[in-house]
Parts: structure tokens; C-alpha cells; sequence
């Protein structure tokens, strides 16, 4: 950089110079690809035993992520198991879930509860909201509870809690 | 009854009876017709204009003593004139810390008859810092004549502003770094220079090398920070004096978002360093990237603040001139010039 005379009267404003940027980085697809769609709503189960699970598709290019894509069912009471195992386990502050509607499963109701239409449509993008702030969020990318969530067959609640590290 | 009522309020009580003898008193700068004012911000936000001094300027006027009888005499204990540059803690109102303090006696004790005019001179004061009104702490330069008297003395105040210097400084380097989060956030910053003045403008760039988190915008902001207090009973005041937008939308790697922040737009005081032991006043860039779920990523990196000289103009005074002359040595030592990797060759 040139040196200004010490008493210049007016300020040097111009740029400095960047780095040429690399063709393919500039027009590739950025590193930052995560998507995630909580759909499929299926009720299963008769009667008092029903219950309702979700889909969870999941698209990244981010490399903390072993799958590329993956897609799981997940029933409420699993995303209530992640939101605490992160609140206990990582710093990061967790955004709260869609409610649990205790009132909803109270009987005698004039609707279908917990299983009206569209209370299920509320809550699927309640959690897809949730989903989508927490798997973007650096420090919780670090939590195996997260990837076992997203992307394994099953939750095991009996995990051991644990840290991620890349290779 | 009236002897205690007296006692207990002297000062209301004689002044409505026109018991005995008072006074107003009136300082008049000697170049007051000439002499540069600027606006300086008071405790409670508003702004009023003060005569503006320079470190060794000399301080020169009259103090006009007017008797409100006419025809009583006013007796006094002496009559003088104070220079004086204090400290006030907003936390601790009781305890001025007075840094300058110089007195001139106008008057002996005795009686005035009839109203007066004193001369005074305070040659080449020193006035090591500038004038400062903040959010805890006060720093002011006032005169302050005084007609002493048994009971109550007449006082009148007159403040002043003092504005420090500083030249070019020889050592300015850029402030280039590296930081981020592992895997997910690279960047590397760069500011052209480490030392600003008021007027001038903040040149830099911003160069994405990893961006793994979808990032919405960023901005820089200024923040400055008075530290008042020492040891345990430190206190930090920040205030974000400015917020400014350098990129909105998500960058991908290899990119650089240029920065160009003019400063003349903000009101801001030159970089104070431990006043007289009691406080500092320093500014911090915040370089803050927000991501799609609002989550804020940030960067603060100090910068040092100086106040450059105006181009001297014939109306300038002669001794301001000189004064303006005799700069204060630009910062040594700082962290930032440490953190450097570059040289602004």
C-alpha cells in the first residue's frame, strides 16, 4: 500500500485490493446447502395407543453431516427428548417447541384433539421451524444427540452423550 | 427567632431582606469577540456553546464585580479568580479530582464601594486533557471568581471546552485478521489503518474463506466504551454509536465485501487512555454477521481516536496558533499495533 503524505486534505477512500475470487466458488453451489422438511404427518396405532409421527427429510452438502440425505420418522415426545438432551448438554440456547396441547387430550372434545387436522398441520410447522434453527446452529451440529435424531433409524434413548469432531 | 431563622438559611433570608451588601459577578474573556466557540454536549443531552482552549494557551480576561445597592459598601474576606480542570464521578459527587488548579488573587479583604472591574491573566496553562461529558463521568476545565465573605460567598462559574491535539502518527498500521468458527465460519478483516481522526474514514474489506452457516447480512458497528472506577469496582458503559450495513445477502468463499465508514457523521470524543487514573474512554469496531435464524456472529477490535488540528485560519488567534502547535505525542504502545501481520508498506 502506498503511504500517504502526512498532510493530505482529503482521505485516500479507494478499495483495497481483494483477492481475485476462484471461478468455480463463485459460481458453485455454496457450502452452506441444509434443508430440512418435517412432512408426512401418519397417525398410527388404534385408539388410546395412537399416536402421530412425522417425516424428516434432511439435504446438506455440510460435512459434520454423515448422510448427504437422509429421511426418519419422528413422533413429539422425540423432539422433547432432543430439546432437553441439548439444553442439558450443549450451551446453546434451544428455541421452544409448538405446545404440548395437554388440554387437547383432555376427552369429551367436540374435535379430533391431538389428532385434528389442523392442529397436526400447526404443530408439523411448528417443528419444522424448531428443526430447521436448531440443526443450523454451529454448536448444536457438534451433538450426537442431533445426528442420531436426524439421521439414524431410531432415537436410543440410552445413548451416551457425546461430541462430534470432524476427521 | 429570627436570629435562628437567619442562621439556617442565610444566604435566601439575606439576600430578600437587602440585608447588608450584594453583588453580581461577571467573567469576560479578553478575546471573547474572537475567540472560536464549539458545542459541547452538557450532563442532561443538551448542547451549548463554550469558548474553545488549546493545551498552554493562556487564559486572560476581566472579572466585573457589580454591587446590586449602589450605595452600600460590600464588605469581603478577598476577592479572587480560580483556573481550574476536575474530574467528577457521576457515582461519587462529593470528591471533585482536581488536576489543574491555579488561583489569582484579585483582591485583598477589605470593602468595595462602588462596582469594579479586575484584570487576570493565567499564562500558558497546562490543560493535559479534553473536555468530556459522559454517560458516568465528567471531565471540565472552569473559571471560577469568588468574592469570599463571613457568611455566604458570591461565586460565579464560567466553563470552558478544551480540545487536545495530535499530528499524523508515524506508526499506523493496518489490523488484518484471521478468526472464525472451526468448520463452519472463515474470514479473514482488514482496516486500513489502526488510528483514525474524527474526520476520517474507515477503509477495509471483509474476505470470506470458509462460509458453512447461511448468513442473512453484516454490518460494523462502532461502540464506545467508558470505563470508570478502578480495581474491583470497574464499570463499563458500552453505547453502539453507530451501526452501519456492509452486506446484505449470503457470500460465499472467495468473496470480498469492501468497507468504506465515513466518521465525520458520528459524534464521537478522541481515544482517552486511563485520565488521571480515573477513567477511559476507548472505541471498538464490531465487525457482526447475522445468520438466517438470527444468530449473531462478531468480531471487536479496538481502534485508537485522535483529534486533527484545523487548518490554522487568520481569525485563529496568535497564541492558539502556537498552542495548536505543540501536538501531544501520537499513541505509542498499543494492543492493535501487537496484533498487526501486515506492513502498510
Amino acid at each position: 500500500m502506498k503511504t500517504k503524505s502526512a498532510d493530505a486534505a482529503i482521505a485516500d477512500t479507494r478499495r483495497l485490493f481483494p483477492k481475485p475470487q476462484n471461478l468455480s466458488d463463485a459460481y458453485g453451489p455454496p457450502s452452506n446447502f441444509l434443508e430440512i422438511d418435517v412432512g408426512n404427518p401418519e397417525t398410527v396405532g388404534v385408539g388410546r395407543s395412537r399416536f402421530t409421527t412425522y417425516e424428516i427429510r434432511l439435504k446438506t452438502n455440510l460435512p459434520i453431516f454423515k448422510l448427504k440425505e437422509s429421511c426418519v420418522r419422528r413422533r413429539y415426545s422425540d423432539f422433547e427428548w432432543l430439546r432437553s438432551e441439548l439444553e442439558r448438554e450443549s450451551k446453546v440456547v434451544v428455541p421452544p417447541l409448538p405446545g404440548k396441547a395437554l388440554i387437547r387430550q383432555l376427552p369429551f372434545r367436540g374435535d379430533d384433539g391431538i389428532f385434528d387436522d389442523s392442529f397436526i398441520e400447526e404443530r408439523r410447522q411448528g417443528l419444522e421451524l424448531f428443526l430447521n434453527k436448531v440443526a443450523g446452529h454451529p454448536l448444536a451440529q457438534n451433538e450426537r444427540c442431533l445426528h442420531m435424531f436426524l439421521q439414524e433409524e431410531a432415537v436410543d434413548k440410552n445413548y451416551t452423550p457425546s461430541k462430534i469432531r470432524q476427521a | 427567632m429570627l436570629s435562628s431563622l437567619l442562621h439556617l438559611h442565610v444566604g435566601a433570608v439575606m439576600s430578600f431582606f437587602s440585608f447588608g451588601q450584594s453583588a453580581e459577578i461577571d467573567i469576560v474573556l479578553n478575546d471573547a469577540e474572537t475567540k472560536k466557540k464549539v458545542e459541547h454536549k452538557t450532563e442532561d443531552g443538551k448542547k451549548d456553546k463554550y469558548f474553545l482552549f488549546y493545551d498552554g494557551e493562556t487564559v486572560s480576561g476581566k472579572v466585573n464585580v457589580t454591587l446590586k445597592n449602589p450605595g452600600k459598601r460590600l464588605e469581603h474576606q478577598g476577592i479572587k479568580i480560580e483556573f481550574i480542570g476536575q474530574i467528577e464521578l457521576y457515582y461519587d459527587r462529593g470528591n471533585h479530582h482536581e488536576f489543574v488548579s491555579l488561583v489569582k488573587d484579585l483582591a485583598r479583604p477589605g470593602e468595595l464601594t462602588q462596582s469594579q472591574t479586575f484584570d487576570f491573566e493565567f499564562t500558558h496553562v497546562e490543560k493535559p486533557y479534553e473536555s468530556y461529558t459522559g454517560q458516568n463521568v465528567k471531565l471540565r476545565y472552569f473559571l471560577r471568581a469568588t468574592i469570599s465573605r463571613r457568611l455566604n460567598d458570591i461565586s460565579k462559574e464560567m466553563d470552558i471546552v478544551v480540545h487536545t491535539l495530535s499530528t499524523y502518527p508515524e506508526l499506523n498500521s493496518s489490523i488484518k485478521m484471521e478468526v472464525g468458527i472451526e468448520d463452519c465460519l472463515h474470514i479473514e478483516f482488514e482496516y486500513n489503518k489502526s488510528k483514525y481522526h474524527l474526520k476520517d474514514v474507515i477503509v477495509g474489506k471483509i474476505y470470506f474463506l470458509l462460509v458453512r452457516i447461511k448468513i442473512k447480512h453484516m454490518e460494523i458497528d462502532i461502540i464506545k466504551r467508558e470505563t470508570t472506577g478502578t480495581g474491583p469496582n470497574v464499570y463499563h458503559e458500552n453505547d453502539t454509536i453507530a451501526k452501519y450495513e456492509i452486506m446484505d445477502g449470503a457470500p460465499v468463499r472467495g468473496e470480498s465485501i469492501p468497507i468504506r465508514l465515513f466518521l465525520a457523521g458520528y459524534e464521537m470524543t478522541p481515544t482517552m487512555r486511563d485520565i488521571n487514573k480515573k477513567f477511559s474512554v476507548r472505541y471498538y469496531l464490531n465487525l457482526v454477521l447475522i445468520d438466517e435464524e438470527e444468530r449473531r456472529y462478531f468480531k471487536q477490535q479496538e481502534i485508537t481516536l485522535w483529534r486533527k488540528g484545523d487548518i490554522v485560519r487568520k481569525s485563529m488567534s496568535h497564541q492558539a496558533a502556537i498552542a495548536s502547535q505543540r501536538f501531544e505525542g501520537s499513541s505509542n504502545n498499543e494492543k492493535a499495533v501487537a496484533q498487526n501481520k501486515e506492513d502498510s508498506n
